[in-house]
C-alpha cells in the first residue's frame, strides 16, 4: 500500500458474484471512513465475458482505475482469470485465487487452450499466492452461491481493517435483505478465512 | 466540489454516477424523465423509476425520449432525457431545433459516452453536440459532481432557456463513489404551456429571428462559464506543465501529477477562454487532457494558445494514469519507460450467448444454410457473428438491418446474384428504428427475408421492457404490440408472416429455407423469452449418456455455453479417411432444460436424468 491507499482487483466471469464482492469491500471501506471508488467494465459481462472490478480506498481517491503493477490484492474467482490479471499485482501484493476452472466455448471448441496448470504458473510468479477450492467449501456448506462470501473471508486478514468489520458488513446486509442466509454466510466467511492462510 | 470525507455518516452514500443523476433529478423537482436503454446510461432511468413522484418511461427510441422531455418542458415542467452516445445521433433531429426555440421548464439531456467501446459499435465524443447545437455542456468527473451538476443544469437551463447537456462517460456512470446529499426534493411549479407561435412553431419565418438570439445566448453562456465555480483552478507547486482537463480525465491527471497546476473544466462548453489564458500564463507548458476528441485543444489553439495534447496523447480510448505517464513525462524532459512486467497469455473470453438463449435456434438454422448475406443489427444477436455460428455479416446501427438488406438487394453485385438476403433484428431494435425499414422495403417492392427475434426484452442491456413485452419501466402491465399484425399493417402479406418457436430447430431451418425462396418480403417472428428474464421458465437439466454419444459434434454447433467438449478422438474409416470425433458433456448447473440440443442429437444421447434415487439410511440407534 502506498500513500495509505489500498488497491483491490476482483476478477472472474460474469455471474460469479465479482461485482457483489467488490461492492461489499467498497461499502465496508466507506463505513470505515475512507474515500472509496469502485469501477468495473462489465457491459457484456453477463454473457460469459471477463469481469474485473477495481476497488480503491484511502484518505482521498482520484482515478478509479488500478494500473498494472499497482494492485495490493488480487482476488481471482477462477484460476485462469487469476493468471490473466496477475500483471496488475504489485511484487509485494497478495493473490487469492479460487482453483475453479471455467472453460469458455472457444476453448471447448479447440480454438484456444486452457492453461495447463494456472495455479502452478501463479505460484512460480514470485509473489504471495494462496489458492484453494472455494466451490468445495461452498458445497460442504450446502450452497454453491456462497463462493463470493468465502473469497471475501479468505482475503479478510490482508485488509487494513479488521476481518470482523468486513464480516459484519456482509452478515448485516443479509440480515436486512435475506435474513435466512445470514448465518450460513457467516459460516462461509469463517471457512474462507481459514482457507486463506 | 469533491466529496466531503467527514460528512455525517447517514448522508454519505456509495453511488454510481447513474444513481447520482437519479437522486439529483429527484431533488431538482423533475416531473418527467424518459430514455431508451443503452450501456452505460441504462441505470439512470432504472433509478429514476424508483422515485414515484417522477413520471418516468422507457421511450421507444432516444429521439422520442427527447421529444417527450421537450413536451414536458414546454408545459413548464422540469424534464430529463438520458441516453448513450449513439442515442444522441438518433435524438439530434429534435434537440438541434429545440435549442433554437429554447425551453420553458428546465430540460437536461444526460448523455453517457462509452469511451473505449466496452459495449458499443463506435466511440463518439458527445461534447460536439454542445458546439453543434449551441447548448452548454457540463462534465462531471465523479458521482458527487454528477449529483451537484445535474441540479445546477436545471437552474442553468431555465435561466438561459436552453437545453443543457450533462456529458458523462463509463468511468462516471459506472464508478461507485461517495456522495454527500445536501437536500431533499424541491417541488417545481409548472405554469403550463404558454401558447406563443413565434416562439414554438419553428417555421422559417419564426426560426430565423431565433438565430441571433441563440448566438447572443452563446455569448452570455461564455460569460457564465468564465464566472462559474464549476471551472476551478488547482494551484500546483510544479509549474513546468499545467493541465487543462475535464470529466474523469481530471482524476487521472491528479492521480499521476499531484503537484501540477490544473484547470479543471466542469462547465466545459462554452469554455472560459479568458481564465484559461491567464492560467496558461502561469505555467511553462499547457497540456490539454480530454476524452476523446481534441475539442478544447482545438479551441485553445484557435484562441492563440500554444498547447500540447493529442500530439502526445492517444486520439481514442480511455485515459488512465498508465496512459498519461508515458505521454507526459517526456514533455518534462523525464524519459519514461513502461516497467517490464510478467505478461500472462491467457485465452480470450469473448461474450457468448446464454444457455437456452432463444437466438441459438435461428443462428443454428442460419449457420446451416448456404448462400446467405445476413445483415444484422444491434443486440445480443450481434453475437451471431462469432463462433460457432459465423452467421451475421454486418452490424452498423439501431434498425439498420432491414434498410441495409433492402439496399443490398437493390444493389446486388456479381457475387450476390444467387444469394438470399436476410435481415436479423430483435424486438426492441425493431420497435426503436427497424419498423421504418420494413415499411420502406414493402413500399419499394423489395425482397428480403426478415428474422424478427422477439425475446420480449432489451436483452443486451439487462432485460429492460419495451412495447413488445407487455410491461412498462415500472414492471406494470402495459399494452403489448402484436408483431404479426404490425408487420401485416406495414404491408407484409399474411402468408409471408411466419410465427416460429426458435427451439424447434428443424422447423426453424425449414421456415428460413422456405421464406428465402420467396420473391417478396417475408418475416419470421420467433416467440421465446430471453432466458435471463423472469419470463423464462427453467426446466430440469439434461445430460449426455456417454455410451450413446457418437462424437458427431452436432450439439456443439448449437453454441450453447452449457455444452462443452468432454474428449476428442480421431478415427480412421475403412476407406482410410480420418475423422475427428467430438464428444460432448452438459454442465447440469448451466443447463436450463430448453431441449434445443436434444433435436441435434440423432443417437438420442441427450436425456433428462431420472429423479435421484433416494437412499434411506437406517440408523440402528434411532
Amino acid at each position: 500500500m502506498t500513500d495509505g491507499i489500498t488497491n483491490i482487483l476482483v476478477v472472474g466471469i460474469g455471474g460469479q458474484g465479482v461485482m457483489t464482492a467488490a461492492e461489499m469491500l467498497a461499502r465496508t471501506a466507506l463505513n470505515q471512513g475512507y474515500d472509496v471508488k469502485k469501477t468495473e467494465v462489465a457491459g457484456m459481462a453477463q454473457r460469459g465475458g471477463v469481469v474485473s472490478s477495481h476497488v480503491r480506498f484511502g484518505p482521498k481517491i482520484y482515478s478509479p482505475q488500478i494500473d498494472p503493477g499497482e494492485a495490493d490484492l488480487l482476488i481471482g474467482f477462477e484460476a485462469a482469470e487469476g493468471l490473466r490479471w496477475l500483471p496488475y499485482l504489485r511484487p509485494s501484493g497478495v493473490a487469492m485465487v479460487n482453483t475453479l476452472r471455467l472453460t469458455p466455448p472457444i476453448v471447448s471448441a479447440g480454438l484456444y487452450d486452457y492453461p495447463a496448470d494456472p495455479i502452478a504458473s501463479l505460484a512460480s510468479a514470485g509473489i504471495e499466492v494462496h489458492t484453494f477450492d472455494a466451490g468445495a467449501i461452498a458445497d460442504e456448506l450446502g450452497n454453491s452461491k456462497l463462493v463470493n462470501t468465502i473469497m471475501l473471508g479468505a482475503i479478510s486478514d490482508y485488509l487494513p481493517f479488521p476481518s470482523e468489520v468486513l464480516k459484519a458488513c456482509i452478515v448485516e446486509g443479509f440480515r436486512a435483505y435475506k435474513p435466512k442466509l445470514a448465518e450460513i454466510n457467516a459460516q462461509a466467511f469463517d471457512a474462507g478465512r481459514a482457507a486463506g492462510h | 466540489m469533491n466529496a466531503v470525507v467527514h460528512a455525517q455518516a447517514e448522508n454519505r452514500h456509495l453511488l454510481s454516477g447513474n444513481e447520482a443523476v437519479a437522486r439529483a433529478a429527484w431533488e431538482a423537482g423533475v416531473q418527467v424523465a424518459a430514455a431508451y436503454p443503452g450501456t452505460p446510461a441504462t441505470e439512470i432511468l432504472e433509478n429514476i423509476a424508483l422515485y414515484p413522484d417522477i413520471y418516468s418511461e422507457w421511450s421507444v427510441n432516444e429521439k422520442v425520449a427527447v421529444e417527450v422531455a421537450i413536451g414536458a418542458s414546454l408545459a413548464g415542467s422540469r424534464a430529463l432525457a438520458a441516453m448513450k452516445h449513439v442515442g444522441m445521433n438518433v435524438a439530434s433531429d429534435a434537440f438541434m431545433t429545440q435549442s433554437l426555440a429554447g425551453v420553458a421548464g428546465g430540460l437536461v439531456i444526460v448523455v453517457a459516452d462509452d469511451v473505449g467501446l466496452s459495449s458499443s459499435q463506435n466511440e463518439q465524443d458527445s461534447r460536439y453536440w454542445g458546439r453543434f447545437g449551441h447548448m452548454p455542456v457540463l462534465e462531471p468527473a465523479d458521482s458527487q459532481e454528477t449529483y451537484e451538476m445535474v441540479k445546477q443544469a436545471f437552474a442553468l437551463s431555465e435561466e438561459y432557456e436552453t437545453p443543457v447537456i450533462v456529458r458523462m462517460t463509463t468511468r462516471v456512470c459506472h464508478v461507485k463513489a461517495m456522495v454527500t446529499f445536501s437536500g431533499e426534493r424541491t417541488a417545481h411549479h409548472a405554469p403550463g404551456f404558454q401558447k406563443n407561435p413565434q416562439r414554438w412553431v419553428m417555421t422559417p419565418a419564426n426560426a430565423k429571428p431565433r438565430l441571433p438570439l441563440m448566438h447572443q445566448r452563446d455569448r452570455m453562456l461564455r460569460a457564465v462559464s468564465e464566472a462559474s465555480s464549476l471551472n476551478e483552478v488547482f494551484k500546483g507547486s510544479d509549474r513546468r506543465i499545467g493541465f487543462v482537463t475535464s470529466g474523469p480525465a481530471f482524476m487521472h491527471v491528479r492521480e499521476t501529477f499531484p503537484d501540477a497546476p490544473v484547470f479543471k473544466l466542469g462547465f466545459s462548453h462554452p469554455a472560459p477562454l479568458d481564465r484559461i489564458r491567464a492560467f496558461a500564463g502561469d505555467v511553462d507548458t499547457v497540456a490539454v487532457v480530454e476524452e476523446t476528441e481534441p475539442l478544447l485543444e482545438t479551441e485553445l489553439r484557435a484562441a492563440g494558445l500554444n498547447v500540447r495534447g493529442k500530439d502526445v496523447l492517444p486520439r481514442f480510448g480511455e485515459l488512465a494514469p498508465s496512459v498519461l505517464r508515458p505521454a507526459i513525462k517526456p514533455l518534462l524532459g523525464e524519459p519514461y519507460e513502461v516497467p517490464a512486467r510478467p505478461q500472462s497469455s491467457v485465452f480470450p473470453r469473448p461474450p457468448t450467448m446464454c444457455a437456452s438463449c432463444p437466438h441459438l435456434g435461428p443462428y443454428f438454422a442460419l449457420s446451416h444454410i448456404r448462400n446467405l448475406n445476413i445483415i444484422g443489427d444491434i443486440g445480443c444477436y450481434t453475437l451471431g457473428a462469432g463462433h460457432p455460428w459465423n452467421a451475421l455479416d454486418t452490424c452498423t446501427c439501431m434498425g439498420a438491418s432491414l434498410s441495409m438488406a433492402h439496399g443490398m438487394d437493390k444493389g446486388r453485385g456479381e457475387s450476390d446474384e444467387k444469394k438470399h438476403i436476410v435481415a436479423v433484428i430483435g424486438d426492441s431494435t425493431f420497435l426503436h428504428m427497424g419498423m421504418q425499414g420494413l415499411l420502406n422495403m414493402i413500399y419499394n417492392r423489395g425482397n428480403v427475408t426478415v428474422l424478427l427475434l422477439d425475446n420480449r426484452s432489451v436483452g443486451m442491456t439487462g432485460g429492460q421492457e419495451n412495447p413488445g413485452t407487455g410491461q412498462d419501466l415500472h414492471g406494470l402491465p402495459a399494452p403489448r404490440v402484436d408483431f404479426a399484425k404490425l408487420a401485416e399493417a406495414l404491408g407484409v402479406r399474411p402468408e409471408r408472416i411466419r410465427m416460429a418457436d426458435p427451439y424447434e430447430l428443424p422447423t426453424m431451418v425449414k421456415l428460413v429455407r422456405e421464406e428465402i425462396k420467396m420473391e417478396e418480403p417475408s418475416i419470421i417472428i420467433t416467440n421465446r423469452p430471453c432466458s435471463l428474464t423472469d419470463r423464462f421458465e427453467h426446466l430440469k437439466s439434461y445430460e449426455v449418456l456417454e455410451d450413446k454419444c457418437t462424437g458427431c459434434g452436432n450439439c456443439i454447433d448449437l453454441g450453447c455455453p452449457a455444452i462443452s467438449v468432454s474428449r476428442r478422438e480421431t478415427v480412421t474409416a475403412k476407406s482410410g479417411k480420418t475423422k475427428a470425433l467430438v464428444f460432448a458433456r452438459i454442465d447440469a448447473n448451466t443447463c436450463t432444460g430448453c431441449h434445443m440440443c436434444v433435436e441435434t442429437c440423432a443417437p438420442e444421447a441427450i436425456v433428462q436424468p431420472p429423479p435421484a434415487t433416494r437412499t434411506i439410511r437406517i440408523h440402528p440407534h434411532d
